[in-house]
């Protein structure tokens, strides 16, 4: 029953990754548009978003039920040494989930809609940033128990090169996956061709940022080009990932807007893969050497067991209902909002 | 402030605001449903309209809920890192089951909210009810990981090593049903309360006067019924603190020595140093009674325990009076409520009546909190009851101060412009909601 609590956390984090993402990078887009096309970039969002951001935004929690229901000392641990990133992380999910809210339900329309605008989209800049962050300093060796300094125990612990690109990749991610999310939405060719040029621009930051990772990791010492090609898993994670770019490159010139998110969709599972498989089931790579393995750190097995029942019985009652509401709602019929 | 200190109240403030949002977040649904009923049987636009109208409030609260809850997640283990790294496993169940049931929440609003003309209407309807009763499903659930701080059941301790774990015994703890029914009667009051007082301070002002009195209706017969169903739960919560928490029982009475005939405390200012009360009213033998049901009953009083397990005595004590009192004042308004609706009719449309119910709009909301500065205060020294102390859990990171600084602000700004918008929605009611107003469908940038 542990790979089942296992797959659970893998996917929500997946899954939060490439739907939060986008819904983090739809407030980055809007951010990053001229005047001109702004209020179309809002409305498009809000058509692919609006529904089911909330939704979206569950993936975290049930993650984090997770770790501290089946993995309470990872929890405990990431909580303490990245205490500050974890923090502004939260204030950037609140900010945002609430401006994305207040301004489509604030009954006058007026120039208050700016201050939510700029919330929103100055949070969700941030907010990928810290998630980066976070998910670096699992593997950088920084975190350290033994840390005798406040700053060397919870400021360093993430606050290093890699961490913050790793920050800068999520954000870009983010972008690019929304970016290739909301043309789906988009409506007439002008405006799909305009958010096509957007998705390139954000694509071939994707691949900036993805080599300032690379040199960062070499540079602080974390091992993530072996990770990555040096197993047989990674090299097929990173080959397909290359193909399914090709994929997508040709269906952006076909218009085909479902086989374009599917393609980015990929292409983020790829990256996950090549990333998190070598050091499986290896959770937390502390400084001293060790690691917090969700293996060695499950709590008792029939803990993990009712786990496992609470979350496949959910899944009975969850994933029916949400594939009928994205369903409905992304149906090609008239948006109607009322 | 010391970072025990601000962690506690970082904890506390986190939890008293996220309760309001929630609370209304699982109500609201219910009023929502019922207007929604009405409009479907009788085809009355109004009813539409307020459906609508109540809609907007839903999704304002459960967005700023669903954060805010999505905060305290986190939270749990920024601030009590170490409670979270034994009571996790313990008490996780409920938390992974309302996980099931807030997604379902999201879902259900999601095709609630735009499912206008889009799906068959009983369908649509049954997705508003279904958002009420999932995140009453959701309330219930926390309430059990509450109930399970004290009440700690489903596991075998000694010196420190919590073996045995039964996360399902944990979950089905005594101090659930009890809290659970409490809690969510407290909800209905509260917010049917302050729904009904903002919709009679509009009938005061003759703003859209048949719509207002239709929403006023409906919330306030649901809290009225909620505020007379209290105190029955009330009764069955004193009896099981009683029994499992004599220190918290001991605190809300500041009752200090044992004894047969105890009386039921009203009032009083602590004096904890000389450990009395002093100008307080003494119903004789009344405690004794409600605690077992028997005035004969010796209740324990504090000074059977040890002083460092005692919880504060003075702050539960006044929260307790502060609960029971708005309590009453509510019940005593509910019964004016049904004397009006079957006696009295004409009374609904007179300034006075209308004017006590929007004196009321804060008061289920204060005993709302009153009542959780009760069960959490006096809960302490403890964070799991007689195993684990609160001061044993707090996080080793210094500076808490700084955060609890940065979560206040934030929630008072998030609380803030919720009431900011509330009051937007209530102000627009004739142009966007009521079909009977001159100015529906004009719209304008005001």
């Amino acid at each position: 029953m542990l790979y089942v609590v296992v797959a659970y956390l893998w996917v929500s984090l997946y899954l939060y990754l490439i739907l939060g993402g986008a819904d983090f990078g739809v407030g980055i887009i809007e951010l990053f548009t001229g005047k001109n096309n702004r209020s179309r970039v809002k409305n498009t969002a809000y058509k692919s978003i609006g529904p089911i951001w909330e939704a979206n935004h569950m993936w975290l929690i049930i993650a984090i039920v997770v770790l501290f229901v089946g993995f309470p000392i990872i929890y405990s641990t990431l909580s303490i040494y990245l205490h500050i990133p974890l923090l502004l992380l939260l204030l950037g999910i609140i900010a945002r989930g609430t401006a994305f809210a207040f301004r489509h339900y604030d009954a006058i329309d007026d120039e208050w809609q700016q201050v939510y605008n700029r919330i929103f989209q100055l949070s969700s800049l941030v907010t990928p940033f810290f998630l980066g962050i976070i998910a670096a300093s699992t593997v950088s060796r920084q975190i350290d128990p033994s840390a005798t300094s406040f700053l060397a125990a919870y400021v360093y612990s993430w606050w290093n090169p890699f961490g913050v690109a790793v920050g800068v990749f999520t954000m870009c991610i983010s972008a690019y996956l929304a970016s290739i999310y909301i043309i789906g939405e988009a409506g007439d060719k002008k405006f799909i061709d305009y958010l096509i040029r957007k998705a390139k621009v954000y694509f071939v930051l994707v691949l900036g940022a993805g080599s300032l990772v690379f040199t960062t990791a070499y540079w602080t010492g974390v091992p993530l080009f072996e990770w990555v090609f040096g197993g047989l898993v990674g090299q097929i994670a990173v080959l397909l990932a290359t193909v399914s770019i090709l994929i997508l490159f040709w269906a952006a010139t076909r218009y085909k807007s479902t086989l374009m998110r599917m393609c980015a969709a990929f292409q983020v599972l790829m990256i996950l893969i090549a990333a998190t498989y070598n050091h499986f089931p290896e959770l937390i790579l502390l400084a001293d050497g060790s690691a917090l393995s969700l293996v060695d750190q499950q709590s008792s097995e029939k803990t993990i067991n009712v786990l496992a029942w609470g979350l496949l019985l959910g899944s009975i009652f969850i994933l029916p209902f949400l594939f009928y509401l994205l369903y409905s709602f992304h149906k090609k019929s008239a948006f109607q909002d009322e | 402030m010391d970072d025990f200190i601000a962690a506690r109240s970082q904890m506390a403030m986190s939890l008293g605001f996220h309760i309001i949002f929630a609370c209304v977040g699982m109500v609201m649904p219910f009023f929502m449903a019922i207007s929604h009923y009405r409009y479907l049987r009788t085809g009355d636009e109004i009813y539409k309209g307020l459906t609508k109208a109540w809609s907007k409030g839903v999704a304002i609260l459960f967005a700023t809920g669903a954060v805010s809850g999505t905060m305290l997640s986190f939270e749990l283990g920024l601030l009590w890192p170490e409670f979270m790294k034994h009571a996790g496993p313990i008490f996780g169940m409920p938390f992974s089951l309302e996980g099931t049931a807030f997604f379902i929440e999201a879902i259900a609003l999601g095709f609630f909210l735009y499912g206008w003309n889009r799906f068959n209407k009983w369908f649509h309807w049954a997705t508003g009810v279904l958002v009420g009763i999932s995140g009453l499903a959701s309330g219930i659930l926390v309430v059990a990981a509450n109930a399970w701080m004290n009440s700690p059941a489903g596991f075998d301790y000694h010196e420190g090593v919590y073996s045995n774990i039964d996360p399902i015994a944990a979950m089905l703890n005594d101090a659930w049903f009890s809290q659970a029914l409490h809690m969510v009667l407290a909800a209905f009051v509260s917010t049917g309360f302050t729904v009904a007082g903002m919709h009679a301070l509009m009938i005061l002002k003759r703003k859209n006067i048949e719509f207002h009195s239709k929403a006023f209706k409906i919330a306030a017969t649901c809290g009225c019924i909620a505020a007379l169903l209290q105190p029955i739960s009330g009764d069955i919560s004193a009896k099981d603190v009683a029994e499992r928490q004599p220190t918290k029982l001991a605190a809300m009475e500041a009752h200090f020595d044992t004894e047969a005939r105890a009386p039921f405390i009203i009032g009083g200012i602590v004096n904890e140093e000389e450990q009395k009360l002093d100008y307080a009213i003494k119903i004789p033998s009344l405690l004794s009674f409600l605690a077992h049901g028997d005035v004969n009953k010796p209740v324990t009083g504090l000074n059977e325990f040890p002083k460092e397990n005692w919880p504060p005595v003075a702050i539960t004590h006044y929260a307790f009076q502060l609960m029971i009192t708005l309590g009453m004042l509510l019940c005593g308004l509910s019964l004016l409520y049904f004397i009006a609706i079957w006696k009295k009719q004409h009374w609904m449309h007179t300034n006075w009546f209308l004017r006590l119910f929007v004196f009321a709009i804060p008061l289920g909301f204060i005993a709302l909190e009153a009542g959780w500065v009760v069960t959490e205060v006096g809960r302490q020294p403890w964070i799991i009851y007689g195993i684990m102390r609160t001061k044993d859990a707090v996080t080793p990171m210094p500076g808490i101060v700084y955060s609890f600084y940065i979560f206040t602000s934030v929630f008072v700004s998030l609380s803030a412009i919720v009431i900011f918008l509330l009051y937007r929605q209530l102000k627009m009611v004739g142009r966007l909601y009521d079909v009977t107003d001159p100015n529906f469908g004009i719209k304008s940038k005001s």
